[in-house]
């Protein structure tokens, strides 16, 4: 595509391509859930999640809290989580991140990784509790290593998502 | 790199990420506008409620788990053949942790697996024997041995890897007769049962799964013991009775039949350690490695049936 849009068809297809490229990307982390792996232990990080709260973290003007919603129906629906868990899980996450960023008047690379660090571990600690309520009593030390490598690799999705956030608004 | 710093008489510059980042965040404020704070305000009510009507949902998912049957049976219909694709991958993700640790431990394997190979010889022969005497007594007695046919034998294409819950997916569901309840083994022993279906799909809660909770025998002496997941892949053994911990590491389990959902004499798990009261066996069927899933009926479909009317009535009148 060249640089200067020549056609109203190449506005369209840019706009386009800046309003669903947070929403696609988001689905497609989703989605790697049904890569046919078959772990016997809570290991690899919810990507779904941090891509979620990456793009939140970048753009916070973006997505309204309720966007989180269909979102988050869509994941509990691919995954297979009991119907509602993403849903309410993922607005509370942009709702506490909406009251953290009325208060604090800028954030840092670090201060985001903090501030998805604990969304992370809020995330991880309700999912447990939610599979607590449904009868499944587990030792919260099982979650440890996949909360440790969520925190590790959340700086790496969040390049993935910066890298996809240049593009989108590339022309 | 000397000469680079000294293109920059300012000293080394941030980085990018950094110097964008600290601009303070434009966050949704409206400003003066009535309608754009308007706006705000119904857009937090919308995310409120939704977030109040999704406990909702969760709600009845946690008080009905076969809630929302037909949607979840759509969902596992519509993904499940994406999944289907790659069970080679599976085996090449499952298997890489044994290979390896395989490769390295080569010669004392051999060594354990000779010693072992004896003495499994030594019961061959012995079980033999008791097979023979076995099928005599039964003739004798005109016991006929009904061992159900399984319903579908299928394949496990996937499981839930990022979540607190241990379930797998097959790639059969209503269409080929499976229905929730029903339990899955392959050859090497117990898998699971089916708490979900679609129509080509079907999930399995596995034996490790923390709400998975199976009766079981002790092979060697006949000790039942429950046996519930423990959410990492292996199981945790409570005896029945309080006490001297009768499991010693090695020791195998199988289903007791008892409740009627499993059937008797498969085959579940292997003592790993003994710890004081805290006994933890690992499950003979590694999900990642079988290479076939049967699932077979209900073992006494009446465990599952509603109360009869008059059994309802009688324990109606008995509690009030």
């Amino acid at each position: 595509m060249s640089r200067i849009a020549g056609s109203g068809r190449d506005v369209a297809l840019m706009s386009l391509r800046r309003s669903w490229v947070p929403v696609a990307s988001t689905l497609a982390a989703a989605l790697l859930d049904l890569l046919p792996v078959v772990a016997t232990t809570p290991l690899i990080p919810d990507f779904a999640y941090l891509v979620l709260i990456a793009w939140r973290l970048l753009r916070p003007e973006m997505w309204a809290a309720q966007v989180a919603l269909p979102l988050g129906l869509a994941n509990d629906l691919i995954a297979g989580h009991p119907i509602g868990q993403s849903m309410a899980l993922w607005t509370l996450t942009f709702l506490a991140l909406d009251l953290i960023d009325s208060r604090a008047g800028w954030r840092d690379y670090w201060m985001d990784w903090m501030f998805a660090s604990i969304a992370i571990a809020f995330y991880t600690a309700a999912m447990w509790g939610i599979a607590r309520l449904m009868g499944s009593h587990v030792d919260m030390a099982v979650l440890g290593p996949q909360l440790a490598l969520s925190i590790v690799s959340y700086p790496l999705v969040a390049r993935l998502v910066i890298a996809l956030d240049r593009w989108r608004l590339s022309r | 790199m000397k000469g680079a710093c000294v293109l920059h008489p300012l000293g080394p510059q941030p980085s990018l990420g950094r110097r964008f980042s600290k601009v303070a965040s434009p966050s949704r404020r409206p400003g003066f506008s009535r309608k754009a704070q308007y706006g705000l305000f119904l857009g937090y009510v919308t995310a409120v409620a939704g977030v109040l009507f999704a406990v909702l949902l969760l709600a009845v998912a946690v008080i009905d788990p076969t809630g929302f049957r037909a949607l979840k049976g759509a969902a596992l219909d519509v993904t499940a053949p994406v999944q289907s694709g790659g069970r080679g991958i599976v085996r090449f993700f499952g298997g890489i942790g044994g290979s390896v640790s395989d490769y390295f431990m080569a010669a004392s394997q051999n060594a354990e697996l000779k010693r072992r190979l004896e003495a499994s010889r030594r019961r061959l022969v012995q079980a033999r024997v008791l097979e023979l005497e076995n099928r005599r007594l039964k003739a004798l007695l005109k016991l006929g041995q009904d061992e159900p046919n399984a319903i579908a034998v299928t394949r496990i294409v996937g499981s839930s890897f990022d979540s607190p819950r241990r379930t797998a997916v097959l790639s059969a569901g209503g269409s080929s007769g499976v229905r929730p309840g029903q339990p899955v083994r392959s050859p090497e022993g117990l898998i699971g049962r089916v708490i979900e279906t679609g129509r080509w799909a079907s999930r399995v809660l596995l034996v490790s799964d923390g709400a998975s909770n199976v009766p079981v025998l002790l092979a060697r002496d006949g000790t039942p013991a429950i046996a519930t997941g423990r959410g990492d892949g292996t199981i945790e053994l409570k005896t029945l009775e309080v006490g001297k911990n009768p499991f010693r590491r090695g020791d195998v389990l199988v289903t007791s039949g008892v409740g009627g959902l499993y059937p008797p004499n498969v085959p579940v798990a292997v003592v790993v350690s003994v710890r004081g009261d805290q006994t933890v066996a690992k499950p003979l069927a590694d999900p990642a490695q079988v290479d076939f899933a049967m699932v077979f009926p209900v073992y006494q479909p009446a465990a599952e049936a509603p109360l009869s009317a008059q059994t309802q009535r009688t324990l109606e009148e008995a509690g009030q």
